[in-house]
């Protein structure tokens, strides 16, 4: 009688199985809201050689490839003069510039006499920019924006992406993880 | 009202969304605009390449439309994205020992409740009460 009884009570109790299974569901949505999509968005391209490529370079019009960016780990910056973070982001590039790190600017989509004032105005945190005036480099490196910059190994090997700005701690652990030696 | 506002909205939806492309084969013109129904702007995170206004939306229209004329299949301009930006690009995320979770979920959802409604309903049809309750049952009736 009594284990019959009890057998029911437990068939009854598996329908909150379900219920249970939305709340969890539930929960898991309701935590990925509280990382931005951007952050957790892998680059499809980290751990892949950078692409082939053969664009001139913003001051002296000398063609840049791929072999220009292979010797020593280095960031690839993707900016634009019409782009106001852009503008947020420089005083530390020009920082890390400063530090001895190796940065190299891919001028994205951008007016040329335009992007060579802005450096004049602002200063120049970069050895070299790529001119990528239709932005073809950008969608081969998946860039969605500016700024982007990506962390390439002495072999040109991209080892890490960020999106947007690069802030003291984007830096922070950038440098130690790839720049310590 | 409600019409008139949806009319409105669909035209400049359509408007809005498609770049002024020319095609002279009417195949490649089909293929492209499935195509940007199925992927994903990179920079807006919920809306397709059809429907994005992004400037990097309309470099990726440009190159589907560039690819296609360049003959190549729906599925290697899929994968081309996909090389770039990574599975987020499609919004059919492709079956991978990454994504055989999200696969599998509604199936293992449906699967339980199938479970429980089976075991449930089972329960229900067998005898609840003894021989010995049923009597005591009807006395109470009676009574």
């Amino acid at each position: 009688m009594a284990t019959k009884s009890s057998s029911s009570r437990n068939a009854r109790m598996l329908l909150f199985i379900p219920a249970i299974f939305l709340v969890a569901l539930a929960i898991v949505f309701l935590k990925s809201f509280e990382f931005g999509p951007r952050d957790v968005l892998p680059s499809a391209l980290v751990g892949k050689p950078f692409p082939e490529f053969s664009y001139s370079e913003l001051h002296n019009g000398q063609q840049l490839t791929r072999s220009d960016l292979i010797g020593e780990p280095r960031l690839v910056n993707v900016w634009a003069s019409w782009c106001v973070a852009c503008g947020v982001e420089h005083p530390i590039l020009l920082e890390i510039a400063t530090s001895g790190v190796s940065i190299v600017g891919l001028n994205y989509k951008d007016e040329p006499d335009t992007a060579r004032q802005w450096l004049l105005e602002r200063g120049n945190p970069y050895d070299f920019n790529i001119v990528d005036r239709e932005g073809l480099l950008g969608i081969e490196l998946g860039v969605t924006g500016a700024p982007e910059t990506f962390v390439l190994d002495e072999h040109g090997t991209i080892v890490d992406k960020h999106v947007g700005l690069i802030s003291e701690a984007t830096w922070e652990t950038f440098k130690s993880q790839y720049f310590s030696s | 009202m409600t019409l008139i506002f949806a009319c409105i909205f669909s035209f400049i939806y359509s408007i809005t969304a498609i770049d002024a492309q020319e095609f002279e084969d009417p195949t490649i013109e089909e293929r492209y605009y499935k195509l940007l129904e199925v992927i994903r702007c990179p920079k807006c995170l919920n809306t397709n390449l059809a429907g994005s206004d992004a400037p990097i939306a309309k470099d990726l229209r440009a190159l589907v439309y560039r690819l296609l004329h360049e003959g190549k299949s729906d599925k290697e301009i899929r994968v081309y994205l996909v090389e770039r930006y990574g599975d987020f690009i499609l919004y059919d995320p492709p079956l991978s020992p990454k994504t055989v979770f999200l696969w599998a979920l509604p199936v293992i959802g449906l699967l339980l409740v199938f479970w429980v409604v089976l075991k449930v309903g089972f329960q229900k049809n067998q005898p609840q009460l003894s021989a010995e309750e049923a009597q005591r049952l009807e006395e109470v009736d009676r009574s």
